[in-house]
């Protein structure tokens, strides 16, 4: 099992679960951020601070605890 | 009739809305909050109305208090506008669909930046999304204008669709509409996309952060000295000043009239910076000082909100701002509190834990100067050199760090992370700028226009009345032997509750060193927000958080005009 956090710059996924609490999926499920839709992390982020991901066309950042609970499975 | 505007945030809400309203427009606050939103109203052959743009908001299970009230205004419209983003059909849906269902209002759906959905690579069969939706669906490009009249031509026509009652899960639902009305097509990047990415991308982020930082600066400078130099003053000097004088004859030197509204006369003549009247230091204060730099600070922000740059500062600054406890998106009060600390503290509310809110609000209100007293401060150091202006904001940044990383040890609780949508870079529609431009200007004129002049008017009576001797003996010590800086002082920290700018304005007659000017303006940005800021404070914090706040401010103050003047006299600045 994989978390969004782990990963690797420019691959592509799909979403197969959010951990966490009603709120919290709530807004990641707000910015299109919901299980089953794919999901691509931004090429040469540096290793810190947010994470970049394209959803559909739009672009999220968003903190490495949240990416954390977002469980992926890369295809 | 009233017409609301609702979509996600970032579709071009305002664009539209500009384009639909006439020049009066005006910001309301949702009663019982701090949330703001634009009303204006609409006139067409075919349709009058009141139409409201409501706070961006992604669906109407509200996450936070902005979308709340983008949710109860829905009560009371008569017809809903859903403004959507073409090139993200699927996610802006989510709204729309559940507006059909919960809703029991007419509905309308626009299909905004129709015009983007060429590059990339979206096509859209909008008669079918019309027959999927059961409501008119109209494409419009904001920008250019393009399908605006439709636009208004078929508001009419908006109803309430039969898809009400369908009881499949909402993704389901778009899921299938979406098979059926759009098609995606490869394409390559564009200049502009590429930018886009280097815009998040260290380290030509960071490179690009340091020259848009360096622009926006050099330009509100040089729009605001230019306002200033070229058409402010000499319209002070050579239309206001002879009235003035008239008035001044008139009046007879030395009466309380004469003093309280044309001040001390020197030289025969009236100085805007030492007279200290209603009608010359009152008015020019605001007028010929504050108000060219509202002006170009504002415009300047406005081009960088409506072109899509501060949420890629967001993300540059969550690093630097995680070490004060907060997430990158704290940057945007901030930025905000650098015009006016009152929509600065208004933005706080944009989080929803006590200990943000608290670390933004106490940093907000002790170490980001407003616009208003950053002008001022500008105008009484400048002539001495840019240096020393730059020393004092340095100070305060170091300020801002040093308490904020303190309040991140003490303050009980975690920082959270941010979560924000970085929407693609647009071009910024001229109309909808000045728009808010004027907005914000108005504001400013109305709110803080007559408390300077409040403030200047107590000034006058605490000084008739020999109350300002009075404080300034008590405070005597805390001022002359911690701060080095004269007695009379004490005027200008009474005053700088009420208004900052008239307070640093107050410093000018007292001929202070350079030493002193520095210690002074220091600490009248840090000791207390204006009243305006604190009264916004207590509502967004409680009265408790309000008072720690505020003991924080008094202490900081106290060490920082301290630490300041026995170390600028030590390196031989007097």
């Amino acid at each position: 099992m994989l978390s969004l956090a782990q990963l690797l710059s420019g691959q592509s996924a799909k979403v197969i679960s959010i951990e966490g609490g009603m709120g919290f999926r709530q807004r990641l499920e707000n910015l299109g951020i919901r299980k089953g839709v794919m999901i691509k992390k931004a090429k040469g982020m540096s290793a810190y601070g947010p994470i970049v991901v394209k959803v559909g066309s739009a672009q999220i950042a968003l903190g490495r605890g949240m990416a954390s609970k977002v469980i992926i499975e890369v295809l | 009739m009233k017409v609301l505007l609702i979509g996600n945030p970032n579709v071009g809400k305002s664009v539209i809305f500009s384009r639909l309203t006439g020049a009066r427009v005006i910001a309301a606050n949702y009663p019982g909050t701090t949330v703001e939103f634009a009303k204006g109203s609409m006139s067409f052959p075919n349709i009058e109305a009141e139409v409201i743009d409501a706070p961006g908001t992604y669906s109407l299970e509200p996450t936070s208090k902005a979308e709340e009230v983008a949710t109860s205004l829905i009560d009371d419209a008569d017809l809903i506008i859903n403004v959507i983003d073409s090139t993200n059909l699927e996610r802006n849906l989510y709204l729309t669909l559940e507006l059909i269902r919960k809703t029991n209002k007419p509905l309308l759906v626009v299909l905004n930046m129709w015009d983007e959905t060429k590059h990339k690579g979206v096509v859209i069969d909008k008669d079918k999304l019309e027959d999927s939706l059961g409501v008119p669906v109209v494409t419009t490009c904001a920008l250019t204008g393009e399908g605006v009249k439709e636009l208004v031509q078929r508001m009419g026509q908006a109803k309430i669709s039969s898809l009400k009652d369908l009881k499949d899960p909402i993704w389901f639902e778009i899921g299938e509409v979406v098979k059926k009305v759009q098609k995606l097509f490869h394409r390559h990047h564009t200049p502009l996309d590429v930018l886009q990415d280097l815009s998040i991308k260290p380290p030509f982020s960071f490179i690009i952060a340091a020259v848009v930082v360096f622009l926006s600066f050099s330009i509100i400078r040089f729009i605001g000295e230019g306002l200033i130099n070229y058409i402010f003053d000499p319209f002070f000097k050579n239309f206001y000043s002879p009235v003035i004088m008239k008035l001044s004859g008139f009046l007879i030197e030395g009466s309380f009239f004469h003093s309280t509204l044309i001040g001390d006369l020197v030289g025969g003549g009236v100085d805007y910076g030492v007279s200290f009247g209603l009608l010359t230091t009152g008015f020019y204060i605001p007028i010929a000082v504050v108000l060219p730099y509202i002006f170009s600070f504002y415009l300047i922000l406005g081009l960088l909100e409506d072109w899509g740059y501060l949420p890629r500062l967001a993300i540059l600054g969550d690093r630097l701002f995680h070490k004060v406890g907060l997430h990158g998106y704290a940057i945007i009060p901030m930025i905000l509190g650098l015009g006016c600390n009152v929509p600065g503290a208004l933005a706080s509310r944009l989080f929803e834990a006590r200990r943000e809110k608290f670390i933004t609000a106490t940093l907000l209100a002790i170490a980001v100067p407003c616009m208003a007293q950053t002008a001022m401060i500008i105008n009484l150091l400048g002539r001495f050199g840019g240096q020393y202006v730059l020393l004092v904001f340095s100070i305060i940044f170091c300020l801002w760090l040093t308490l904020g990383r303190i309040m991140n040890i003490f303050t009980r609780g975690q920082s959270p992370e941010i979560l924000i949508e970085i929407p693609p870079y647009r071009i910024p529609h001229l109309k909808s700028i000045l728009k808010k431009l004027w907005m914000r200007i108005n504001w400013f004129l109305k709110e803080a226009f007559p408390i300077v002049l409040l403030g200047i008017l107590i000034v006058n009576i605490l000084y008739f009345l020999k109350i300002i001797d009075f404080l300034g003996n008590i405070f005597s010590p805390i001022i002359t032997k911690l701060w080095g800086l004269p007695q009379e002082t004490i005027g200008a920290l009474v005053v700088g509750f009420l208004r900052k700018d008239v307070a640093v304005g107050m410093l000018r007659p007292l001929n202070l060193s350079l030493r002193q000017l520095i210690t002074g303006v220091t600490i009248l940005a840090i000791y207390f927000p204006c009243v305006a800021t604190f009264m916004v404070l207590v509502k967004e914090l409680g009265i408790k958080d309000m008072l720690k706040s505020t003991l924080i401010m008094l202490f900081t103050a106290t060490l920082v005009g301290f630490a300041l003047n026995n170390i600028l006299s030590f390196i031989g600045i007097q």
